[in-house]
C-alpha cells in the first residue's frame, strides 16, 4: 500500500504544477534570503574577529551560505521542470532528470535543517573562544608596538565602549593582566621598582582599568585607578563603586549580542526548512502522479500520486537489496547451467531400445 | 509677447501626454522620497537636541516635509489632468480649476528650491546655536544631582565619544570649567583648598579633562589629568602627542556631521526640484495646446503651445493683483471703521 496516496484528476494536475511553478520561485527568493542572512553573520562575526581565538563559528555562516546558493539554484531549475509538467508531452524530457532531482532537494533541505541546528548548538564552542581570546587580547593590550598586535588596544577599547562591559568575566580581571607597557614605566621611579619586585612573575600589576571600562551613567567622574580601595577617594562608598565602571564582562556581552543574532536566523532558517519541505512534498506528489499518468496511457485519465510506492518498511528494504545487490554485479552464483549433471539424458536413451552409439559425453 | 511658443501636431501631443503621466509618478516618488529625507533629517537634529541652543534649523526640515507633501498632491492631479488631456469630451472639465492648481505648483516648487538655499545659508545659526548649547553643556556636566541638568554628564561624554570630539573649540575648554561637582571634593584636604583658594571666582579647576576624551588608537594609556604638565607622567610631551585625546572640538565635528547630510540631502532635493519643475512646464504646454483644439471638428490638428500668454512681469501681476486687492480692501475697511486707533498709540 502506497503513502500518501492522493488522487488527481487533469486538472488538479495542471493546478498543482502551476502551484508549484509559483512556490518555487518564491523559494528561490527564500534561497536568497538564506544567502543574505549568512552574508550578514559573517560580517558580524567578522567584525569582533581578533577577540576569538579561533574561527570555528565560522562554519555557520558559510553553510547557510552555501545552503542558500544551492536553494535559487534547485529551486530554479524546479521552477523549470514543474512549468513543463503541465503537459505530458514536455514532461518526457524531464522524466529521466525527476528522480535523481526529488533525491538532490531532498539532501540539500537536510543540510538547510543542519544549518538551523548549527545555529543553536554552536554556543558552547563560541562562549571557549570568546573566553580564550579575550584573555590573550588583555594579555597583549599593552604590545602597541609588537606588529600583529599593534591594534589590540584600540579593539578592545571599543568592545567595551560600544558594549558597555569591562575585561574578560568582570573588571577584576584587568588588576591580574599588566596593561601598561613597561615604555612608559619610569624604571628609575622607586615606587615601580618595589611594585615590579613585589610580584612573582615581575609584572607591574595595579589596582587600575582602562578608561574604556568607564561607565557613562555614573554621576561622578570616572575613577580607575584604586578602583578596589573605598578609603582612597572621597566618598567612595558601595553604590559609588557600583556605578562607576561597567559591571558586566565582555565575554557574556559578546555571546548575548551573538546568540540572540543566531537565534533569530535559526528560526528564520527552520520556516525556511518547512517551505522547502512542503515544496519538495509537492513535486514528488506531481512526480508521481505524472509517471501514474504515462504508464496508464491516456493523458486525460485520472492518476495516482504518493509520496512513496510502498510502506516506508518494504521501501527501506528494497532499497537496502538494491545496495546489498551493487557489491554482486560479476560474481557467477546464480548462473543455473552449472554444476547439474546429464544423467538423466543417458537413462532415456537407454529405454526407448534404440540402437544408437552412444558417445559418451559426460562433462569433465 | 508669448513666452516659448511651440508647434504641437497630434502625434506629439500623444507623445507628451504620454510621457508626462510617466513623469508625473516618478514625480510622485520623489516627492515621498523628499519627505522621507525631511524627516531623516528632522530625527537627526532632534536627537542632538540637548547641545542646541535653538531650534532655528529646524525650518529646514520642516520645509522639506511640507513640500514633498504637497508635490504628492500636485503630481496626483498632474497625472489626472494628462489622462483627460486628450479627451476633448472631458478636459474642459479642468478649465477653472488649473489657473489657480499652477500658481500653487509654482509656489510649492520654488519653496523646494528655498529650502536647499536655507539648508547651506543657516549653516552660520547652527554653529551659534552649537556654541552656546555645548558651552551651557560642559559647565553643567557636574551637575548631576540637578533636575533638569542631571543627563548633560551623559549627553557630553557620549557625544564626545561617538563624535571622537573634545570640548567646544577644543580640549582646553574643559580647563576652564569646574567638572567635577563640590560633593566628590574632599574639602579637608590641603591640596583641594589650595587649589579653590588659587582661583578668583572659588572653582576648583584642573589640568584635565573627562574620560570620554580618551583617543583609543593612543598606543599608551589614556593621559586624562595633568595633561600640559610633561614632567607629571614618564617619557610624555604634550605638544608632540597627537593621540592622546581627542583634538577636534564638538562644535567643528556636529557642524561638519550635519553640512555633511544637508549637502547630501540637497544635491537630492535639487534633482527633485528639476524633475518636478519639468512636469510642471510639460503640463503647461499640454493644456495650452489643447485649448486651441477646444471647440473645433478635428481634434487631431496642429496647435501652438506657449508657457505664458503675457510677458513674465504681466502674468505675476495678474495672479499676485486679486492677493494685494484682498489685502487693500481690508485695509480700507479697517480706516474706515476704526479712526480712534491711531490716536490711541
Amino acid at each position: 500500500m502506497a503513502v500518501g496516496k492522493v488522487t488527481f484528476t487533469k486538472a488538479e494536475r495542471e493546478k498543482l504544477a502551476e502551484v508549484l511553478w509559483l512556490l518555487n520561485w518564491i523559494s528561490v527568493l527564500t534561497g536568497a534570503t538564506l544567502f543574505g542572512l549568512g552574508l550578514f553573520l559573517k560580517v558580524e562575526i567578522q567584525k569582533w574577529q581578533e577577540v576569538m581565538s579561533d574561527q570555528a563559528i565560522l562554519y555557520v555562516p558559510h553553510t547557510l551560505m552555501t545552503t542558500g546558493l544551492a536553494a535559487c539554484c534547485i529551486n530554479f531549475l524546479g521552477g523549470k521542470i514543474c512549468l513543463d509538467c503541465t503537459d505530458t508531452n514536455k514532461f518526457l524530457r524531464w522524466k529521466l532528470v525527476m528522480m535523481p532531482y526529488i533525491v538532490c532537494t531532498f539532501c540539500f533541505t537536510s543540510c538547510v535543517l543542519a544549518g538551523a541546528l548549527m545555529c543553536y548548538s554552536i554556543r558552547s564552542q563560541l562562549e571557549e573562544s570568546l573566553f580564550l581570546g579575550l584573555r590573550s587580547t588583555m594579555r597583549y593590550y599593552k604590545d602597541t608596538d609588537t606588529p600583529g598586535r599593534c591594534y589590540l588596544k584600540k579593539t578592545l577599547d571599543l568592545l567595551q565602549i560600544q558594549f558597555q562591559c569591562c575585561g574578560n568575566t568582570g573588571y577584576r580581571d584587568w588588576l591580574h593582566v599588566q596593561w601598561i607597557s613597561n615604555r612608559y614605566l619610569d624604571m628609575t621611579s622607586s615606587t615601580v621598582v618595589d611594585r615590579l619586585r613585589s610580584n612573582v612573575d615581575g609584572k607591574y600589576l595595579m589596582d587600575g582599568v582602562p578608561f574604556s571600562c568607564c561607565s557613562t551613567l555614573s554621576p561622578r567622574p570616572c575613577i580607575q585607578q584604586q578602583v578596589s580601595d573605598s578609603s582612597a577617594h572621597f566618598k567612595y562608598d558601595e553604590q559609588s563603586q557600583q556605578q562607576n565602571l561597567w559591571r558586566r564582562g565582555c565575554r557574556q556581552a559578546l555571546m548575548d549580542h551573538y546568540t540572540d543574532i543566531m537565534q533569530s536566523i535559526g528560526l528564520t532558517v527552520l520556516l525556511i526548512w518547512l517551505f522547502e519541505l512542503l515544496v519538495l512534498t509537492g513535486v514528488r506528489y506531481l512526480q508521481t502522479a505524472m509517471e501514474n499518468v504515462l504508464r496508464l496511457g491516456d493523458p486525460d485519465s485520472e492518476s495516482d500520486g504518493w509520496i512513496l510506492e510502498n510502506s516506508l518498511a518494504e521501501t527501506a528494504r528494497s532499497n537496502f537489496n538494491i545496495i546489498k545487490n551493487l557489491g554482486k554485479c560479476y560474481q557467477v552464483e546464480d548462473d543455473p547451467n552449472i554444476n547439474i549433471s546429464t544423467v538423466t539424458t543417458e537413462q532415456e536413451v537407454l529405454s526407448q531400445h534404440v540402437q544408437i552409439p552412444v558417445t559418451s559425453w559426460h562433462p569433465a | 509677447m508669448v513666452v516659448m511658443k511651440m508647434k504641437f501636431p497630434f502625434q506629439k501631443r500623444v507623445k507628451l501626454a504620454q510621457g508626462l503621466w510617466l513623469l508625473s509618478w516618478g514625480a510622485t516618488m520623489a516627492g515621498a522620497m523628499t519627505f522621507s529625507l525631511g524627516c531623516i533629517l528632522k530625527t537627526e537634529l532632534h536627537r542632538r537636541a540637548e547641545v542646541m541652543d535653538n531650534s532655528n534649523i529646524h525650518i529646514v526640515p520642516n520645509t522639506l516635509m511640507i513640500v514633498g507633501l504637497a508635490s504628492l498632491g500636485i503630481n496626483y492631479f498632474a497625472s489626472k489632468i494628462c489622462q483627460d488631456a486628450l479627451d476633448a469630451g472631458r478636459f474642459p472639465r479642468w478649465k477653472t480649476f488649473l489657473k489657480p492648481y499652477f500658481a500653487i505648483s509654482c509656489f510649492f516648487t520654488v519653496l523646494m528650491l528655498l529650502a536647499v538655499i536655507m539648508s547651506y545659508a543657516m549653516k552660520g545659526s547652527l554653529e551659534s546655536s552649537l556654541k552656546i548649547g555645548l558651552k551651557n553643556g560642559i559647565r553643567f556636566y557636574k551637575d548631576t544631582d540637578t533636575p533638569g541638568r542631571c543627563f548633560q554628564k551623559q549627553n557630553i561624554d557620549r557625544l564626545q565619544m561617538q563624535f571622537q570630539c573634545c570640548g567646544n573649540n577644543d580640549f582646553k575648554d574643559w580647563f576652564e570649567v569646574q567638572w567635577i561637582s563640590n560633593r566628590y571634593l574632599d574639602f579637608s584636604s590641603k591640596e583641594v583648598k589650595d587649589r579653590i583658594k588659587s582661583n578668583v571666582d572659588g572653582r576648583y579647576l584642573v589640568d584635565g579633562v573627562p574620560f570620554s576624551c580618551c583617543n583609543p588608537s593612543s598606543p599608551r594609556p589614556c593621559i586624562q589629568y595633568q595633561i600640559t604638565n610633561n614632567s607629571a607622567h614618564y617619557n610624555y610631551e604634550y605638544q608632540t602627542e597627537e593621540l592622546n585625546i581627542y583634538l577636534l572640538g564638538c562644535r567643528e565635528a556636529l557642524v561638519n556631521y550635519y553640512m555633511g547630510l544637508m549637502n547630501a540631502i540637497g544635491a537630492g532635493v535639487l534633482s527633485v526640484f528639476l524633475l518636478q519643475g519639468s512636469v510642471l512646464v510639460s503640463l503647461r504646454f499640454l493644456q495650452t495646446s489643447m485649448d486651441a483644439v477646444e471647440g473645433k471638428e478635428n481634434t487631431e490638428i496642429e496647435t501652438e503651445g506657449y508657457l505664458l500668454e503675457k510677458g513674465v512681469k504681466e502674468t505675476m501681476m495678474e495672479y499676485l493683483s486679486p492677493v494685494l486687492s484682498f489685502f487693500l480692501l481690508t485695509n480700507q475697511v479697517e480706516e474706515g471703521t476704526t479712526t480712534p486707533a491711531p490716536a490711541a498709540t
